[in-house]
């Protein structure tokens, strides 16, 4: 893998980890939240309400396999199995497929809560920048959502459209927000649908523009679209961005200049969201069943 | 909840929104559209509420444009069927 011909430039890094300050034996509930997303999945347990474990990775061709893996690996060394977990949600684009999942929530309510969860209850919007589609939620103190908006329609202002540019341009996924600012702000690429920008940026590299301006031109564009779906909803503080272009700080730093909002930094990984809110939702769903039997 | 189904495209903005507080799930759109562009399912965004309410389908969302169409003459303003048979006003197109 050492010429550049075959370096996978949009290959993030995929992730576990355990918390080591819990331990699952003296817990009472024990739920697990599964995102599966179309590029990531992330499998999340929860003991009590708390982060346990979760891990991170990409999502294959096959829907259930990737739930299996990414919850075996979540799980791997913790010495839980499947059976002790209470309660599984499946969320997210594949979560019809999750084999050991009660029940699928659809990643907009997943998200809320697992916003709420992550950045505290003062956060009222929610932007979730996913690898697919991009949704604008508004919600309140619980989490609950209040409004939404998404865009599924096509790839534009999403993280495939983040990779087809870090393949492009041969810049890794993780060093392209910080590659994108510069001091001189280029116009953003006319173009938001991804095939197009991509041919208007192979135009603008021709021209000589650097690599790090086409970035820029780009990721403005990227912010851009997204502003004008979050001002159909209306944004109202606190903000937080959820899905993995929350971790691009070119992204980020233009949303929050075009809407005169601040993003507080995540604690955990943004990509999580989802997967918490699912486990969440478990827990309640449990706690909802034992009322009705006590 | 106020629901957003649609999309935005280089022609437009086309969203239908229900308000999910105000929805009571007795189905009269539903029956009324043509095209079958609604539904009355459980609340998917509040899972753990127990209440019916309407969406629009799955298979519809992405083309509403072109499925609400036949009730959007260019004529002028009309009177939308699922609009009119909601009662508590729950529905509203954006365009």
């Amino acid at each position: 893998m050492s010429n550049s011909e075959s370096t996978e430039y949009w290959r993030w890094t995929e992730s576990r980890w355990t918390n080591p300050d819990l331990d699952w034996k003296d817990s009472d509930i024990i739920s697990a939240g599964i995102d599966v997303g179309s590029v990531s999945t992330q499998s999340v347990v929860m003991v009590d309400g708390e982060l346990y474990c979760y891990a991170n990775m990409r999502t294959g061709s096959d829907s259930p396999d990737s739930a299996n893996r990414s919850m075996n690996w979540a799980l791997e060394g913790t010495g839980l199995d499947l059976d002790k977990i209470e309660y599984a949600v499946g969320t997210g684009y594949g979560r019809v497929n999750v084999p050991f999942a009660k029940r699928a929530i659809t990643e907009i309510a997943c998200h809320a809560r697992g916003a709420n969860f992550m950045y505290g209850p003062s956060i009222r919007t929610v932007l979730d920048m996913g690898g697919q589609d991009c949704k604008a939620i508004r919600c309140d103190h619980r989490g609950k959502v209040t409004a939404f908006l998404m865009n599924d329609k096509c790839a534009a202002g999403t993280g495939r459209g983040m990779e087809v540019f870090a393949d492009l341009l041969q810049v890794h996924i993780n060093d392209v927000g910080k590659m994108s600012i510069v001091d001189d702000e280029p116009e953003p690429v006319s173009s938001t649908c991804v095939v197009f920008a991509k041919s208007e940026a192979v135009a603008l590299l021709r021209k000589g523009w650097s690599k790090e301006r086409v970035l820029a031109a780009y990721c403005g564009a990227m912010a851009h679209r997204v502003v004008t779906l979050l001002e159909r909803l209306g944004v109202e503080n606190d903000f937080a961005i959820t899905g993995g272009i929350a971790k691009n700080i070119g992204v980020v730093s233009r949303i929050e200049k075009e809407l005169k909002v601040t993003a507080p930094e995540p604690k955990v990984d943004p990509q999580l969201a989802g997967a918490i809110g699912g486990a969440l939702f478990g827990k309640a769903l449990v706690e909802k069943a034992r009322k009705k039997v006590g | 909840m106020k629901a957003n189904y649609g999309y935005k495209d280089g022609s437009g903005e086309y969203y239908i929104t229900v308000d999910t507080d105000m929805c009571n799930g007795c189905t009269k759109c539903v029956e009324v559209c043509p095209e079958g562009v609604l539904e009355v399912v459980e609340n998917e965004l509040d899972p753990l509420a127990e209440e019916l309410v309407a969406r629009v389908t799955d298979e519809h969302r992405k083309k509403i444009k072109y499925s609400c169409a036949p009730c959007k003459p260019t004529g002028g303003p009309i009177a939308l069927p699922c609009v009119q048979a909601c009662e508590p006003g729950a529905l509203t197109h954006s365009w």
